[in-house]
């Protein structure tokens, strides 16, 4: 069975470590803030200013000036802190922090990512991506392994516009959890009940399967 | 006294001398921290030719949308215009120009505008459209692209208090790209909530020294919420 959303995100979850500063993208990266292990204590770097967010309001708590990356109103926690947009990133292109999630229309063999743009579509811009993925040493990129037509998203070369080159080490698709290393996707873990020919199916780049693949677990 | 007291009565004083065609900063995330009343008053002068840096464009019928009604801007700055109808339209007819920037970048260009910086070298960016065209140097072997900063006739910022002197302070995440656009104005308008007297302020709590601010006026926001979200 492919991976929900959820599990994707719960999956995600346990590259978290104790006292590590986040940035989580848009759609499934932002549900990783549900599963943080209870044991760990993150902060959570939304570009448009602000280190330590936190829940979403309550209506009582609910202001104009205090929102999210996504536009979405939030709280900060406590340990805080709010700042403008050079400063946020500065935090990010200086590689302060620690890991990035975010999703993607393709990754390929040499870690290149589109996630911006398909051409004779509307382009919306590339927001903050481009400088995540420039910046951050460590970064996730959550996605699902082919098209709804069954097109694969990981790719000898992408097809679409970059978002960043030689920069994309990790991905965690609904299939499989994927390291690029040497021109290569190599296969660390399946999704419970997914078959490494079904992967090997979907993945038009070049796929290297060691032995010791693991069935993923969720923490 | 009045060299350094930089109140101004009115909006339409704010911005006295803007005219067609030219380069407009402003500040604002989404519709959070944007300079409501000051976008008002350039629809109601009815300028035309602008170059508009801004990380968004609004929303239709608020915020910088609205000078696309009247075909106001000429050229739009941004990294993301997802929001709004009629840019969509305009940027399909040729009728706008859109130079996308990636956000730190944008933020980036006008931080080294405002401190007298031309151009700076950034990784963000190497190896995708936005570097095409652009001087690429190695340093310590990695990729950079050389982006050149950006200063404006005006910038117009939304401040939360500001005191006679152009002190500002801004509010949570309003702040955003507001201290930014301040530095690099030619004439720097910022409109506020509350005009402080001098000394409420705090000097080492001060956002925006006021050497950045020209003239400042208090109005009244509407401060429209883009994403209503509340706690399950």
């Amino acid at each position: 069975m492919a991976l929900t959303r959820e599990q994707m995100a719960q999956r995600v979850a346990l590259e978290l470590k104790d006292g590590y500063y986040v940035n989580l993208g848009i759609g499934i990266p932002t549900l990783v803030a549900n599963y943080v292990p209870h044991d760990i204590e993150v902060m959570l770097q939304s570009e448009n200013g602000l280190l330590g967010m936190g829940e979403f309001p309550t209506p009582g708590q609910l202001d104009a000036d205090m929102i999210n990356a996504g536009k979405q109103t939030v709280t900060a926690r406590r340990g805080a802190s709010i700042f403008n947009s050079a400063e946020s990133f500065a935090m990010i292109r200086g590689g302060h922090v620690d890991l990035t999630v975010l999703g993607a229309f393709e990754v390929d063999v040499q870690g290149n990512i589109a996630s911006w743009m398909i051409p004779g579509k509307l382009v919306k811009g590339m927001g903050g991506a481009m400088d995540l993925v420039a910046g951050a040493e460590n970064i996730i990129v959550t996605m699902t392994h082919a098209s709804k037509d069954g097109e694969s998203k990981l790719l000898t070369r992408c097809s679409l516009p970059l978002t960043g080159a030689a920069c994309i080490r990790k991905v965690l698709t609904d299939l499989a959890y994927l390291e690029i290393e040497d021109g290569a996707f190599i296969l660390r873990e399946t999704a419970p009940g997914v078959s490494v020919e079904e992967i090997r199916e979907k993945t038009a780049g070049k796929l290297i399967v060691p032995e010791d693949v693991r069935v993923m677990t969720f923490g | 006294m009045a060299g350094l007291d930089k109140r101004v009565a009115s909006y339409e004083e704010a911005l006295a001398g803007l005219t067609d065609d030219m380069t407009v900063l402003a500040g604002g995330f989404g519709l959070c921290g944007i300079p409501e009343n000051l976008i008002a008053e350039i629809r109601r002068r009815g300028v035309k030719g602008l170059t508009v840096v801004s990380n968004n464009c609004g929303v239709d019928g608020f915020g910088l949308g609205v000078l696309l009604e009247d075909r106001q801007i000429r050229k739009m700055i941004a990294s993301y215009v997802g929001e709004n109808a009629e840019f969509e339209r305009q940027l399909l007819s040729g009728e706008l120009e859109v130079e996308l920037t990636p956000q730190g970048t944008l933020a980036e260009k006008m931080r080294a505008g405002g401190a007298g910086i031309p151009a700076f070298y950034t990784a963000t960016g190497y190896g995708t459209p936005v570097a095409e065209g652009k001087e690429v140097r190695a340093f310590n072997g990695r990729h950079y692209v050389l982006e050149e900063s950006i200063t404006g006739d005006f910038a117009i910022v939304k401040g939360w208090k500001a005191d006679h002197y152009g002190n500002v302070v801004y509010r949570h995440t309003a702040q955003n790209f507001n201290p930014l656009a301040a530095t690099a104005g030619k004439i720097t308008v910022v409109e506020v909530e509350e005009i402080v007297e001098p000394g409420v302020l705090l000097p080492s709590e001060i956002h925006t020294p006021g050497i950045y601010v020209d003239r400042v006026i208090v109005g009244t926001f509407e401060k429209r919420i883009e994403k209503r979200t509340v706690k399950a």
